[in-house]
C-alpha cells in the first residue's frame, strides 16, 4: 500500500547483502552433503495464501474491471506524462538528499561514542513511524514562508521521514564492519578519505544500496506528504490515482496508473536486488557492536555535531505538537488534555481511552497477522533454492501499491458471501498487516541469512532430524528476530492512516482517524485536542519502538 | 428468546410513548406528516423483531447517541454506523457495489454527487412521507428516489478583525476578489482534491457560466489566490483566523462562524472571528437513501424517515453544522445567530454537475495551476 506508508519501518533492521556469511574457516568439505533446513515450501504456503487472498486477488480483481482500452488513454496524455516526471524526480531527489544527510549521523551513532548516542538515535527513528496526518500540520507551520506547496517542501518532508531508514541500515552494517580492515589500510599509508574510498565504501555499498531502494520506494509511492505538504501542481502517480478513482470515477484511468506504477516498483526491486547482489561483499562481520571510539578527527566531531544538530531538528515538529496542545488562547493550560478525557453526548465526543482501546486492539491483532505471515515468507526466501529473489521482490509489492486501487479490491472482491468482510473490523488489522508484511519481512531475513549453516550440521551429526535441528538452530535466533518485528508491525498499525480511513469500519476511530476528524473542525479545540491527541500518539509509538529496541540487543550478537 | 419479549414488550410500551412525545412535539409550523415515523400511516410498520441496519456514511457523521438508543427502544431497530473516507469515497463505493450493497441505508451523498449515484442503480427508489416537509428547491434533483436530509453552504470565510485593523473594507462579491486590494488574500482548496474546493468551482461557474468562469479564474490568479489541496491545510494552515497563517480569505462553510464558538476555549468569544460572504455560497445539499440489494428494505425505510424525524432534525445543527431539510425546525441560538443563510444561493443542476464536473476541474487546473 503506497500511501507514505507512514510508518514503514525497516528502520531497525539490519540489511545487509544478501549473503553476508562469512566464509567459515574449516567449513564442511566440498562434496559432504550439506544438511538443509525443511524445504521452502513448508513455509511458503500460509504467506502464499494469505497474500493471495487478501493481496493478489483483489488487486487483480479491481485492476481486471478497470483495465480497458479507455484506461490507455491515459497515457497518451501529456498530464500524465507531468505527473510520472514529478514523480520520479522528487524521489530520486528525496533519497539523494536523505543519504547526504543521514550518512554522516549514521557513521556517528554506530561508530563513535557520541553522548545521548541511543536518545538521538530514538528522536530520529520517531519520525519515520509517525503517521503524516500527525507531522502534516504540525510540518506545515515550521516550514518558512513560501515554501508550502513546493517541491523542496515535498523533499524536506520526505528526508525528515526517512533519515531513520538510512541510518538504522546502514548503521546496522557500519557498527558491524571489522575494524581491522581499515586499521590495515591506514597502517599501510592510506589516508582517512583513501581509507573510506578503497575500504569502507565498498563494504558498505550494498546496504546504502539497499537503503536508497527502501527511501525511493517509500517516496515514489508518497501519497499523505505529497497531499499535506505538497500543493495542488506537485501531483504524484499516487495522488493521481486517488483523484481519478474518488474524484473523477475514472476507473480505467486509475487502474492503468495503478499497473504502471507497481511496474516501475516492481523494476526497481528486481534492479536493485540485482546490483545488491553484485556489490555484496563477503566480509567477515564483527560478531556484536563494536565499541564506538570517541570523536577524535575533525571528521569525526563534525559528523557527531552534525547528528545533534539534525536530532534538534527531528524533535522540532514534535515540540510544535507539545506547545500547541498546551496552549489556549492566549495562556497556557491543560484545557485540550482535560477535554480529551471527557465522553460528550454526541457520537462524534471520543474519549482519549476509545481510540486508544481500538489502535492498541487492532495493533495486536494486525502484529500477530503481520509476524506469522512475515516471519513464514522470510523463512521461504531465506531457505529457497531457487526463486529466493523473486519472492523477495513479490512481498514487497504491497508497498508500492496503490491503498486505494487496494481499498476498493478488498470491497469488490469480498462482497459474496461467505466470505463478505465488508464493514467488519477484521478487515482493518488485515490492511494494516498488509503494510507491515514487508517490514517484517526485511528485518527477520537478514537474521535467517547470517545464521551459520554449520550449526544445523552439528546438530545433525548428533542425530537431530532436519526439523528438529531446525527448531534447536533456527528458531530462538528466529524468536528474537521476530520479537523486533513485531514492535515494527505494532508502530506500523497505530500510526496507519491511509488504508485505516478509507475501509469501512462501524466501530470507534483508531488514533490517526480521530486526530484526522478533530483537524476538521473550525475552532481552537479541534487544533488544540488533535495537538494533545498527536502527543499520546508519538507516546505510544516511541514505547513501542523502544521496546523493539531492548528485543534488538541480545538478537545482535547473532550476526 | 425471553430478552427477545422483554424488548417486543419494551418496544410497545415505547412506541405508545413515543407516539405521544411524538404528537406534542409536531408543534408550530411543521405540518403532521412531518413527525416521526411512527406516526406516519405509511406501509412502514412501527415495530420490527430487533434487527440491525447498517447505515453507510462519510467520516462527518455525528449525531447525539441517544438519539440511536432512543430509536432502538422504540423501534427494535438497532443503527450499526459504519464510517469509511470522505463523500466522494462513500459514493463511488455505493456504485461500485450497486445492487449488493456493504449496508442497507446511505447517508451523505450530497447534490455535486448525487447524478452519479442515480445513474449507478445505488438506490432502491424510496421518499420518505417526511420529505413533505422539505422545501421544494432541495428536492430538485432527487427522482423521488433520495430523501433530502440537511443542507449546507460553502462560502468564503473573512477574518473581520483583519479588514478592521488593515481599514479595507470587507469584499462583498466575487468580482471584490479580483480587485488588486485583495491582491494576495485569498486561499481556496484543490477543485481536484476537494470537496469545498469543487463548490467553489461551481459557484464560478453559477455565477460567470461555462464561458466565463475560466477567465475568472485566470484574474484571480493574476491577482495571487493560494491553492492548496484540502479543507484542513486552508483553514487551519493558510487562513489568519487562528494566528497561523496570511491569509485573511478562505473557502469554508456557512456554519464555520458558529463552530468557532462552540470549539473555542473558555472564555468564549462573545461572537465568531469570522464572518461570510454570502453572495460566494453555493449550496450542498445532504441526501439518504434505502440501498438497492439490501435484504430489509422495510427497516431500511424506516431508518431514512428517522432521519427526517423532529428529533434528529434538530440535532443536526450542532452535531454535523448543517441545516436540518425539514422546514420549521427549531435552531440552536448558536446556530441562528451566527451561521450564514444566504437568501439565493448558487446551484447547478446535478446531472449537468455530473456530465461536465471532469471537464470543468480539468478547465479549471490548466488555467489556475500551470
Amino acid at each position: 500500500m503506497g500511501r507514505r506508508l507512514g510508518p514503514g519501518d525497516v528502520a531497525l533492521t539490519t540489511l545487509l547483502p544478501a549473503r553476508p556469511s562469512a566464509p567459515a574457516p574449516g567449513a564442511a568439505p566440498a562434496g559432504q552433503a550439506r544438511v538443509q533446513p525443511p524445504p521452502a515450501w513448508w513455509f511458503a504456503v500460509v504467506p502464499a495464501v494469505f497474500l493471495g487472498f487478501f493481496f493478489a486477488w483483489p488487486l487483480v480483481t479491481v485492476l481486471a474491471r478497470g483495465l480497458s482500452s479507455a484506461g490507455l488513454d491515459v497515457l497518451g496524455s501529456a498530464p500524465t506524462w507531468r505527473v510520472v516526471w514529478f514523480t520520479l524526480l522528487q524521489a530520486v531527489l528525496s533519497t539523494v538528499a536523505t543519504l547526504v544527510v543521514a550518512l554522516p549521523a549514521a557513521y556517528a551513532l554506530h561508530r563513535l561514542a557520541v553522548p545521548g548516542r541511543r536518545l538521538l538515535l530514538a528522536l530520529l527513528t520517531v519520525p519515520f513511524v509517525l503517521p503524516t496526518v500527525v507531522v502534516g500540520t504540525a510540518f506545515r507551520a515550521l516550514l518558512p514562508e513560501g515554501w508550502t506547496g513546493t517541491l523542496g517542501a515535498i523533499v524536506l518532508a520526505h528526508v525528515f521521514f526517512n533519515i531513520a531508514v538510512v541510518v538504522r541500515v546502514v548503521g546496522g552494517l557500519w557498527a558491524h564492519l571489522d575494524r581491522r580492515y581499515e586499521a590495515a589500510a591506514s597502517t599501510l599509508g592510506s589516508r582517512p578519505w583513501r581509507v573510506l574510498r578503497t575500504v569502507t565504501w565498498p563494504l558498505l555499498r550494498p546496504a546504502v544500496l539497499a537503503s536508497a531502494a527502501l527511501v525511493f520506494l517509500f517516496t515514489f509511492t508518497s501519497f499523505g506528504v505529497v497531499l499535506v505538504l505538497g500543493g495542488p501542481t506537485t501531483t504524484t502517480i499516487e495522488v493521481e490515482i486517488y483523484r481519478r478513482t474518488v474524484q473523477l470515477f475514472d476507473l480505467p484511468g486509475a487502474a492503468t496508473l495503478a499497473v504502471l506504477q507497481l511496474v516501475s516498483v516492481l523494476l526497481v526491486l528486481v534492479v536493485a536486488g540485482r546490483l545488491q547482489r553484485r556489490l555484496a561483499v563477503r566480509q567477515r562481520l564483527a560478531r556484536a557492536d563494536v565499541a564506538p571510539a570517541p570523536p577524535r578527527s575533525a571528521v569525526d566531531r563534525a559528523a557527531a555535531a552534525w547528528t545533534v544538530v539534525l536530532s534538534v531538528l527531528a524533535a522540532l515538529p514534535m515540540l510544535a505538537l507539545l506547545h500547541d496542545s498546551l496552549r489556549v488562547g492566549e495562556r497556557w493550560g491543560l484545557d485540550w488534555w482535560s477535554a480529551l478525557l471527557q465522553d460528550g453526548p454526541s457520537t462524534r465526543d471520543v474519549p482519549l481511552w476509545e481510540p486508544l482501546r481500538t489502535s492498541l486492539s487492532y495493533a495486536v491483532v494486525a502484529t500477530l497477522i503481520a509476524v506469522v505471515v512475515g516471519g513464514l515468507a522470510a523463512c521461504a526466501i531465506a531457505y529457497a533454492r531457487r526463486g529466493g529473489p523473486v519472492l523477495d521482490a513479490a512481498s514487497m509489492l504491497p508497498l508500492g501499491t496503490s491503498a486505494v486501487t487496494l481499498g476498493f479490491g478488498l470491497l469488490v472482491t469480498f462482497a459474496v458471501r461467505p466470505v463478505d468482510l465488508r464493514g467488519s473490523w477484521i478487515i482493518v488489522p488485515i490492511g494494516q498487516a498488509l503494510v507491515a508484511v514487508p517490514l517484517v519481512v526485511r528485518t527477520v531475513l537478514p537474521v535467517l541469512r547470517a545464521i551459520d549453516p554449520r550449526l544445523r550440521e552439528v546438530a545433525a551429526t548428533l542425530g537431530s532430524s532436519p526439523s528438529r535441528a531446525w527448531r534447536t538452530v533456527d528458531l530462538p535466533v528466529l524468536g528474537r528476530a521476530l520479537g523486533v518485528s513485531a514492535g515494527l508491525a505494532a508502530a506500523v498499525s497505530l500510526g496507519e492512516f491511509g488504508a485505516t480511513s478509507f475501509l469501512a469500519r462501524s466501530d470507534a476511530p483508531t488514533l490517526p482517524i480521530q486526530i484526522g476528524r478533530l483537524l476538521s473542525r473550525p475552532g481552537e479545540a479541534g487544533v488544540g485536542m488533535a495537538a494533545a491527541l498527536s502527543v499520546v500518539l508519538v507516546g505510544v509509538t516511541a514505547l513501542v519502538v523502544l521496546l523493539a529496541e531492548r528485543l534488538r540487543r541480545p538478537g545482535q550478537a547473532e550476526l | 428468546m425471553r430478552t427477545s419479549t422483554t424488548r417486543l414488550v419494551t418496544a410497545a410500551a415505547t412506541v405508545a410513548s413515543a407516539l405521544v412525545l411524538a404528537a406534542c412535539g409536531s408543534g408550530a409550523g411543521t405540518s403532521p406528516s412531518s413527525t416521526s415515523a411512527s406516526s406516519t400511516p405509511s406501509a412502514v410498520p412501527s415495530t420490527f423483531a430487533p434487527t440491525t441496519v447498517r447505515l453507510l456514511t462519510h467520516d462527518s457523521f455525528a449525531l447525539t447517541e441517544s438519539l440511536l438508543d432512543d430509536f432502538e427502544a422504540r423501534t427494535g431497530i438497532t443503527v450499526e454506523v459504519v464510517t469509511g473516507g470522505d463523500a466522494g469515497e462513500l459514493v463511488n463505493k455505493a456504485a461500485l457495489t450497486a445492487g449488493n450493497p456493504e449496508g442497507d441505508v446511505l447517508f451523505g451523498v450530497d447534490s455535486t454527487l448525487l447524478s452519479r449515484a442515480l445513474q449507478s442503480g445505488v438506490f432502491d427508489p424510496y421518499e420518505s412521507p417526511a420529505a413533505s416537509g422539505v422545501p421544494s428547491e432541495l428536492k430538485t434533483a432527487t427522482q423521488e428516489a433520495v430523501t433530502p436530509v440537511d443542507y449546507g453552504d460553502v462560502c468564503i470565510n473573512v477574518d473581520d478583525a483583519w479588514f478592521a485593523e488593515k481599514g479595507i473594507a470587507k469584499p462583498a462579491t466575487l468580482d471584490d476578489l479580483v480587485k488588486p486590494e485583495y491582491r494576495d488574500l485569498l486561499v481556496v482548496e484543490n477543485a481536484a482534491t476537494s470537496s469545498p474546493g469543487l463548490a467553489f468551482l461551481l459557484a464560478t461557474v453559477a455565477t460567470y457560466g461555462e464561458d466565463g468562469y475560466q477567465d475568472y479564474w485566470s484574474k484571480l490568479r493574476a491577482n495571487g489566490v493560494k491553492v492548496v489541496n484540502g479543507w484542513t491545510e486552508a483553514y487551519e494552515g493558510e487562513y489568519t483566523v487562528g494566528g497561523k497563517g496570511s491569509r485573511p480569505l478562505v473557502v469554508s462553510y456557512a456554519s464555520s462562524p458558529p463552530a468557532e464558538i462552540v470549539y473555542a476555549s473558555d472564555p468564549k468569544p462573545a461572537k465568531p472571528y469570522s464572518s461570510v460572504m454570502e453572495s460566494s455560497c453555493y449550496r450542498q445539499v445532504e441526501y439518504a437513501g434505502v440501498l438497492a440489494g439490501t435484504e430489509q428494505p422495510e427497516a431500511a425505510r424506516a431508518v431514512v424517515d428517522w432521519l427526517l424525524s423532529p428529533a434528529v432534525q434538530a440535532d443536526v445543527p450542532l452535531s454535523m453544522f448543517v441545516f436540518p431539510a425539514v422546514k420549521g425546525t427549531p435552531l440552536p441560538d448558536v446556530f441562528a445567530t451566527w451561521a450564514a443563510t444566504p437568501a439565493s444561493p448558487l446551484v447547478l443542476d446535478p446531472a449537468e454537475i455530473d456530465a461536465k464536473r471532469s471537464q470543468w476541474v480539468d478547465a479549471w487546473d490548466q488555467v489556475t495551476l500551470r
